[in-house]
């Protein structure tokens, strides 16, 4: 990785920036980071992008609504240069003022649509309250009866008229919630003068839920000053009043041009819709190919706001971190972006030297990525540090299998991977929105190799759904037991439970071939046997993992140029750990090979010849082999002698180096500089360049006084040595966890055999079939849900803490900061902000970072969105 | 109910996962993932290898056998043997 800067021509500048993006292969820098988002050059045209992103989020919206698809084409266009971006926003805006416009007038229709409709029902209903009141029989309890127009069956006003008053009639639709307040209100008020009547009938054909809740009322009161009244309290009650027909024949008027009315405004309405669909259907065609445009577009213009304007040479300057193979690539770019704007002086590249640490770059494929972004969840790399990815590929997998291990459900869960892998280009045109879903198949190549590992220590384990198979024959038989005469039928009969005793000649013939006895199925005390197998492979395993991390961390001082580390800090860790805990896999090995069922009552119990060991007692014990103590003491010795060389070795060198070497004679014509403190990883050196034996370029950092040095030294290095050696032992009690979690999943595979499976096969009868078959489906449900999500997400956690904690901490830092290229294809899918659109996007500056001086988030803000590992770092 | 010897399976899974994990590794074409390619054999040569070897060895000199119920016993005397 090394620093550049590019002299991009004024011309040229946005279609050299354009060709990068396609290309996505530096990351730039911020030249102007003391200038605010809204000083900077191009804030008019990021402000034009978003405005014309607001109008296409609109668009998108409308086109969703009426329910049609955006034809997504396969080839991504590339940014357009600026002179077609007028040409864009203008059709843009036309479009925004033409649907709008629509869309106001297609509501307007629908409102007279909906008075109309009313105005229908309310004619044909209080027609019928007007003809019912000339039968009392029909009536119901609410309606008040006036006597005297009983006998009416025409118009309902000449009774009245008799009397010498008016008959006035109010008409409308009310909703119906506040039918019975408004009846209260009118009797309060008017006295007992009017007379309400309303119907109950359930208005259908219509569409808006308003009519349905209304109900037609129509009241009849005397006289004007009563009719102002119920005027004012009709307002109140917000009803909607429609002019009440004196005579049958009126209403059969008004009832008909209402009709020719209502199927006039129907036909506008479809024709209004048509030629909305029509516009629609015009925009999708071209709206996928306008997101992308405008999206890159605006990218381009916050990148050439990070760039410096250099006003005497006409140029823009930027400065990228480019990885070093990608140089030339990146020149071609250039000359590229230069011929298509035709600028007359290419742009170019120019290396520049720089001392601070470049980003990181780890270059992955599809298969690699996934285990890199666990590895990064925990912390990006240093610069050009040893990466456990790697390694993690094949460990991590295996250490869930071993908590995993079940034939059957690994089998499963390799179904399920393989699927997903198998379809996985046609998943990625799919694009499901779900981001559960979207973590599952980010990891299928993880899930892949952890059922496939799951198969073979589901072998091993001989477990399969919680039954073993007995491929080659058990190595425990039991003839041999009655031939000794040491049992007989009698002893059957009489005892629930018998021990096959190994010491009887001929009941143990050999180690099964191929993982665990499938006696131990049948047996009771399965548990003993398989824990003790379990905890001492747990221990094994762990020690050997530790063992490895300590290794790799040979690497890391080997290329950053501190061979003395290697001494200082790799040898005494490695002796600690190795004679310590090397020896008690050393002894369980032992213990099983040496010990047989001879000697069973004598065997030694390893864990107190291990305390034993510390304290330096127990001679009195029965040595594991002859010469025990006499290691023992000795292993304990180099132990307790690699601490202090540890805690004092490095510092000490560094104290020598400091003070030292002003007596050193070199060769060299200059004075060295030389490195006072501590921190490592924030001095490169020239990789390639001359590294001579022993010789170091070193850079000065700034004149502390010595005191602090050794202090801040000493610290560091001596809570690197309480860290280390307590974490030996506690890091390799943690492994434990691996006996645990494979105990745990077996008894809960057990208990869904025992417990639900088995119970469909104790039918005796014809209906035992059906019985079985929801008892199965129940058995597959809870297989699925509980063994297979919960536990092998329970698994999946702890094999990524063992890594995370156990192995990591023995040589990896991950203090580095993660390079992110400009890369057309790294930025969010096109319709992934659908409805997150918003003017306040000038301020945010998605693809770029502060620098490599700032340190990534802390692990608690960011891990849950690494973790769920964002489709967005899938590079190819 | 078989008598099974240690130096078989010891033999055979041994060149097995040697196999794997030192043979596999030279015939792997080159190209960019040569290398994490190689890294991953030998890994799970090594891995699978050391399970595969735990296991056996753990069960190579029982100190107790297992305890069963009567009824297996009747069923095993009679089906398996």
């Amino acid at each position: 990785m090394c620093l550049a800067q590019l002299f991009l021509q004024s011309g040229s500048e946005y279609d050299c920036i354009s060709a990068l993006g396609e290309l996505g292969l530096v990351e730039f820098r911020d030249l102007n980071p003391s200038v605010s988002s809204f000083q900077r050059r191009f804030v008019s045209e990021i402000k034009r992008c978003d405005e014309m992103e607001r109008i296409l989020g609109f668009l998108l919206t409308e086109i969703q609504k009426a329910k049609m698809s955006v034809p997504e084409e396969d080839e991504v266009p590339v940014a357009p240069p600026p002179r077609h971006v007028l040409e864009i926003m203008e059709q843009l805006q036309r479009l925004e003022m033409e649907l709008s416009e629509v869309a106001k007038n297609k509501e307007k229709l629908q409102r007279n649509l909906q008075e109309l409709t009313e105005y229908t029902h309310m004619l044909r209903i209080t027609h019928s309250f007007v003809h019912s009141r000339t039968r009392y029989e029909a009536l119901g309890p609410q309606y008040e009866e006036f006597p005297a127009l009983e006998t009416d069956s025409g118009p309902s006003a000449t009774g009245m008229q008799r009397l010498g008053a008016k008959l006035g009639f109010v008409s409308g639709l009310i909703q119906r919630v506040k039918v019975e307040a408004f009846e209260r209100m009118l009797w309060r008020v008017c006295k007992g003068y009017t007379i309400l009547s309303y119907s109950d009938e359930r208005l259908t054909d219509c569409d808006t839920v308003d009519i349905s809740d209304s109900v037609v009322f129509l009241i009849s009161f005397w006289g004007d000053q009563l009719g102002q009244k119920v005027q004012k309290i009709c307002d109140c009650y917000r009803c909607h009043l429609y002019p009440h027909p004196e005579t049958d024949a009126e209403r059969a008027d008004v009832l008909d041009s209402l009709r020719t009315r209502i199927q006039d405004l129907n036909n506008v309405l479809h024709r209004t819709e048509d030629y909305l669909r029509q516009v629609l259907q015009k925009a999708s065609e071209s709206v996928f190919s306008w997101v992308v445009q405008v999206k890159k577009m605006k990218a381009i213009y916050h990148i050439l706001n990070l760039c410096s304007f250099d006003v005497t040479n006409k140029c823009l300057i930027a400065e990228v971190w480019c990885p070093v193979q990608d140089l030339q690539a990146l020149r071609l770019g250039l000359e590229e972006g230069s011929r298509k704007g035709d600028a007359t002086v290419p742009s170019f590249v120019n290396r520049i030297p720089s001392s601070e640490t470049p980003p990181t770059l780890v270059r992955t494929n599809k298969f690699t990525s996934g285990f890199q972004s666990i590895v990064e969840a925990y912390g990006v790399g240093d610069y050009r540090e040893v990466s456990p990815a790697p390694y993690t590929m094949v460990t991590f997998p295996f250490l869930f299998a071993v908590m995993f291990g079940d034939l059957g459900h690994g089998f499963v869960m390799t179904l399920f991977a393989l699927w997903m892998v198998l379809t996985e280009t046609s998943q990625k045109k799919k694009r499901c929105r779900n981001e559960i879903w979207e973590t599952f198949f980010s990891g299928r190549y993880i899930l892949l190799l952890m059922g496939l590992f799951s198969m073979y220590t589901g072998l091993i384990y001989n477990d399969c759904f919680s039954k073993s198979l007995n491929v080659f024959g058990s190595s425990w038989n039991l003839s041999p037991m009655f031939s000794n005469h040491i049992w007989t039928n009698k002893t059957l009969q009489t005892n629930a439970l018998l021990m096959l005793d190994p010491n009887v000649s001929g009941v143990f013939r050999g180690p099964y071939p191929l993982g665990i006895d499938p006696i131990w199925n049948l047996a009771v005390n399965r548990l003993s046997f398989l824990n003790s197998y379990k905890m001492k492979m747990s221990v094994i395993l762990g020690v050997m993992h530790m063992t490895f991390g300590v290794v790799l961390s040979v690497f890391n001082h080997l290329h950053f140029g501190r061979r003395y580390d290697v001494l200082l800090l790799f040898l005494p860790e490695l002796l600690f750990l190795v004679s310590l805990f090397g020896y008690l896999v050393f002894m369980i090995v032992f213990k099983w090979i040496a010990f047989s069922a001879r000697d069973s009552s004598g065997a030694p119990s390893i864990l107190i010849h291990f305390i034993n060991m510390f304290v330096m007692q127990g001679k009195d014990m029965a040595p594991l082999f002859p010469g025990q103590s006499g290691l023992q003491i000795f292993l304990v010795l180099v132990a307790m002698l690699s601490v202090p060389v540890l805690l004092f070795g490095k510092p000490l060198h560094l104290y020598w180096l400091y003070r030292g070497s002003k007596g050193l004679h070199r060769r060299r014509g200059y004075e060295r500089v030389r490195r006072v403190s501590e921190d490592d990883s924030s001095a490169p050196t020239y990789d390639e360049e001359d590294e001579e034996e022993g010789a170091e370029e070193l850079c000065r950092r700034d004149p502390l006084p010595k005191q602090l040095d050794m202090a801040d030294c000493l610290l560091h290095q001596s809570i690197h040595t309480i860290e280390f050696c307590l974490g030996c032992i506690s890091n390799t009690a943690s492994y434990l966890r691996l006996w645990a979690l494979s105990l745990a999943h077996a008894q809960l595979s057990e208990v869904l055999w025992a417990m639900v499976l088995r119970l469909g096969f104790d039918g005796s009868s014809r209906l035992g079939v059906l019985v079985l078959v929801p008892v199965f489906g129940l058995f597959v449900v809870l297989t699925v849900s509980i063994l297979l999500i919960m536990e092998g997400l329970s698994a999946f956690l702890h094999a990524l803490r063992l890594h995370w904690v156990e192995f990591q901490n023995k040589f990896y830092r991950g203090t580095g900061v993660k390079f992110v290229p400009f890369d057309f294809s790294l930025l969010p899918a096109p319709f992934e902000l659908n409805g997150s659109q918003s003017g306040d996007r000038v301020i945010e500056e998605p693809l770029h970072r502060e620098g490599p001086e700032s340190r990534p988030p802390p692990l608690q803000g960011s891990l849950r969105s690494r973790l769920l590992f964002t489709p967005r770092l899938l590079r190819r | 109910m078989v008598s099974h010897s240690l130096a078989l399976p010891m033999i055979c899974f041994t060149t097995l996962w040697g196999l794997v994990g030192i043979v596999a590794p030279f015939l792997v074409p080159k190209g960019p993932n040569r290398g994490v390619i190689v890294t991953s054999l030998i890994l799970t040569a090594v891995c699978c290898y050391l399970f595969w070897l735990i296991a056996i060895l753990a069960q190579a000199n029982p100190l107790f056998g297992p305890q069963l119920k009567n009824e297996t016993i009747w069923y095993l005397r009679y089906f398996w043997e």
